[in-house]
């Protein structure tokens, strides 16, 4: 009976806690959209290569060059073709996984690490966080360009050593943010409620600053996933970072270029999807602000907004 | 009908907000004459400050609105007028004098500069601006008028901030001056003197004066007529004597009720024995000291106040017992056992038996977390409470205990009001089933009637469960029916110590005597009576 009365209103509360929170996604069109829309890049990153893998590096040198929209060559020229005769829609939703795998863990990491050593440095004694602090300084100091080149030059070019490199040369601005954020939570009155409580400082840091500062770091993450994209690419165009036949967004971006002149569409297709996905992920970070936060979840919940 | 100088007639405001319109200022109608003083009386929310703003044009327009209602300033109606009129009559004719002069003074420039950009901003030389304001710094009390042009706001106590802002608000001569609350934020003893200078600038210049105010003992002390405000429209209206002795509207009586300090003082019980001693505790930042070898007694179910004015080292104190912050030396002994010298493990034992309610609830519970989330937190950390099911009973129980819903448990603290919050804030405390409660200025964020009734709660609460209170106030009347025993501090030290009634009747310290004729009676017979007598500094 026991075990019943506490399983029971368990389940539908999470249940109802979902569909509440597609409801609150549902009221705000633009990140409904986004949501499918990086639905949309997950899917084509997790099957695409294992679908389309041989159509994207199969040459056709009669169709190279080929110009978009036209229906003559099949489906997969839609987008056109690019210097080698593979066609640009196949090789987009293939390039997809190796993009999203160096962005998102890059800014994974950077955030992780970053956030860890930003919440010890602000919170814990000054010895300890001037440590950190002048860690910081010294990474931030270092062009990031040349640590890349060092470190790609030493380890050799692939994609987890990739994902370090850049971790690294971003973990600052997520270090500094955090630890200039939970200096000033540490001091309100209610993290000193939880003390006077007696709750140890694992316990203040998880349950009282982390949810306060959290908000901020995702912003920042969207907004670094195109800046770590773009930066993958000007690696990968000195020749240290992502390698030919394997291709990310940012390579064909690059791989582009020249041909800017004649055959537009190969540099501009990754570059709208770079655009694309950074929206998207900028529209739903800035409604997770709104639905995360109880004080202001109520502009999602409410039936009609009469925003002036 | 006379022509009254401002004249604010049938005045409604809406505010719409994405829950609705809601009607902040209902037909209101008031006037002042040149020398008279009125004072608008009301809680928070009652609308009070809205029209004073209406007529300064300072509305925040679009999510309010102005539905129907003339503002006559001479005859001329105010809401019709340009903007660059308004701007041009602003502060020139009306001036306005805020609650908190640190946050209405720009730090970043000396107080000098902004007093006589108050004079250039309407046209007129500097050097004649420059002149005028070293007279009326002179004039409003500050010493050294010189030197004061050329200190930043920080570098003044609040007391001063505001006679600042008084002397800017006369730069211009205007002929109606709106305090809003310029003396809430201020201590007693200062209280009074801004009340007394405002007062003799009025007799001085001739000017109008309105005074919104929450508290019954101001309007007793300087007005000429009262409005009482309450959701957004005017229940009563007359002189300070006619409506404290002869309230029609209930809210009115409920009011002139709450105001404390009028109930009988208890009689000290037989000792119990001793819950919390601390012998000579001591606290310096740098120059200052905190506190300066501070002993007390606090016997077990009984209530301690500790009063003192802004920088006596009250909240120090308690800091200091909660070990939030560790005193220079000193004991303080819990039960016997000294709480400085413990380790982080004992010390968490003695944290459930101690706990603490702070001044503004606003910001001591996490906005982040709901109610339940609030008032079960602390069984997670103390293991007295270990059953999910029992505590869902635990907290609905606990929130019933506090006059509050049982299905309040899943709302957040915003959707809650200050009263209200600071329920929660003493639900929580009571969760953890302490011996003592310190409240550090507990129920002074909150409005009289409010407070009344958080301290009745906090009076039943120690009579049901034997709870020990070592209550914190600057205010005298809150602390008179609610503690056994008053100590009085200044300047880091206690001055004077004794049982409540001893403390008001026979006030032993010069302090003391001070703080208690500072306090500002809500009958205005009395207050004549004091005015009179020269009880005031």
């Amino acid at each position: 009976m026991s075990d019943l009365s506490l399983t029971k209103p368990n389940n539908p509360a999470t249940q109802r806690g979902f569909t509440i929170f597609l409801a609150m996604l549902w009221r705000d069109k633009l990140a409904f959209i986004s949501a499918l829309v990086l639905v949309l890049v997950v899917l084509c990153a997790l099957v695409g290569p294992a679908l389309l893998g041989d159509l994207a590096t199969n040459q056709n040198l009669r169709g190279r060059n080929s110009p978009p929209f036209d229906m003559t060559r099949g489906w997969a020229f839609f987008l056109g073709g690019d210097s080698l005769g593979r066609p640009m829609l196949a090789r987009l939703i293939v390039a997809a996984r190796s993009t999203m795998m160096v962005a998102a863990g890059a800014v994974a990491t950077a955030l992780i690490v970053g956030a860890t050593l930003g919440l010890v440095a602000g919170y814990m004694g000054k010895n300890i966080s001037q440590a950190i602090m002048r860690l910081a300084d010294v990474i931030m100091s270092f062009p990031s360009l040349l640590l890349a080149v060092v470190v790609l030059y030493v380890l050799g070019p692939s994609i987890p050593n990739m994902i370090l490199v850049l971790a690294i040369t971003r973990i600052p601005i997520y270090l500094r943010t955090t630890r200039a954020e939970v200096l000033e939570v540490r001091e309100r009155m209610f993290v000193q409620a939880a003390v006077v409580m007696g709750a140890s400082h694992g316990r203040i840091i998880v349950r009282h600053v982390l949810p306060v500062v959290a908000p901020t770091l995702v912003t920042i993450a969207t907004l670094d996933f195109a800046f770590v994209m773009l930066a993958e690419s000007s690696l990968s165009f000195l020749g240290i970072g992502i390698q030919p036949p394997d291709i990310t967004w940012g390579l064909m971006v690059s791989q582009g270029r020249p041909y800017l002149t004649t055959a537009w569409w190969l540099a501009l297709w990754p570059g709208v999807c770079i655009v694309i996905t950074t929206l998207a992920l900028n529209l739903l970070s800035n409604w997770m602000r709104i639905a995360l936060d109880p004080a202001q979840r109520w502009r999602l919940e409410a039936r009609s907004t009469t925003d002036v | 009908m006379s022509e009254a100088l401002l004249d604010v007639r049938n005045l409604s405001v809406d505010f719409h907000t994405a829950r609705g319109t809601v009607h902040a200022v209902k037909n209101v109608s008031w006037s002042v004459n040149r020398g008279e003083t009125l004072a608008i009386l009301g809680e928070s929310g009652s609308g009070k400050s809205v029209s004073a703003s209406a007529v300064m044009n300072i509305l925040d327009m679009p999510p309010a609105q102005i539905v129907g209602g003339e503002i006559l300033f001479d005859g001329q109606d105010l809401l019709k007028i340009s903007y660059e009129t308004h701007r041009a009559l602003n502060g020139k004719k009306i001036a306005m004098i805020f609650q908190d002069p640190l946050s209405h003074l720009n730090p970043v420039y000396t107080v000098g500069w902004q007093i006589v950009e108050m004079m250039t901003a309407h046209g007129r030389p500097a050097d004649k601006a420059r002149q005028r304001a070293l007279e009326l710094i002179g004039r409003v009390g500050i010493a050294d008028p010189e030197q004061a042009l050329h200190k930043y706001p920080h570098q003044f106590s609040g007391g001063q901030r505001q006679r600042l802002m008084i002397a800017m608000a006369l730069m211009l001569k205007p002929d109606i001056l709106i305090a809003d609350e310029p003396t809430t934020a201020l201590d007693v003893t200062i209280q009074a003197e801004v009340l007394a200078l405002l007062k003799e600038l009025q007799l001085e210049t001739g000017m109008a004066m309105v005074l919104i105010t929450h508290d019954l003992g101001v309007v007793a002390e300087i007005a000429d007529r009262v409005v009482v405000m309450s959701k957004g429209e005017i229940v009563e209206q007359g002189t300070p004597r006619e409506v404290y002795h002869n309230a029609q509207h209930p809210y009115t009586r409920q009011l002139i009720g709450a105001a404390p300090g009028k109930g009988e003082i208890k009689l000290l019980e037989a000792a119990a024995p001793v819950l919390l001693e601390t012998k000579k505790l001591c606290k310096t930042y740098g120059e200052f000291t905190a506190l300066k070898d501070v002993s007390l007694v606090l016997h077990r179910g009984q209530t301690l106040a500790v009063v003192g004015e802004s920088g006596s080292g009250k909240s120090t104190l308690a800091r200091a017992i909660l070990r939030l912050e560790n005193p220079d030396s000193g004991e303080a002994l819990w039960k016997g056992q000294d709480l400085i010298g413990m380790n982080a493990r004992e010390l968490l034992g003695v944290r459930r038996q101690i706990q603490m309610v702070f001044q503004d609830p606003t910001q001591s519970l996490n906005p982040r977390m709901s109610v339940y989330q609030l008032i079960s937190e602390g069984w997670d950390i103390h293991p007295i409470m270990p059953d999910h099911a029992q505590r869902r009973e635990r907290v609905a129980e606990l929130l019933l205990q506090v006059g509050l819903e049982p299905d309040h448990a899943q709302r957040y603290p915003h959707q809650f009001s200050g009263g209200q919050r600071q329920r929660i804030a003493i639900a929580r405390a009571l969760a953890l089933e302490p011996e003592l409660i310190i409240c550090d200025e507990a129920v002074s964020a909150l409005d009289v009637s409010i407070q009344a009734q958080v301290i009745a709660l906090l009076e039943e609460v120690r009579a049901r469960l034997g709870i020990s209170f070592l209550f914190i106030a600057h205010d005298l009347g809150v602390v008179r029916d609610f503690a056994d025993t008053v100590i009085v501090m200044k300047a880091g030290e206690i001055v004077e110590r004794g049982a409540t009634r001893q403390i008001f009747e026979a006030p032993q310290h010069d302090y003391t005597r001070r703080l208690l004729a500072a306090n500002l009676d809500p009958d205005p017979d009395i207050q004549a009576q004091r005015r009179l007598a020269g009880a005031h500094p």
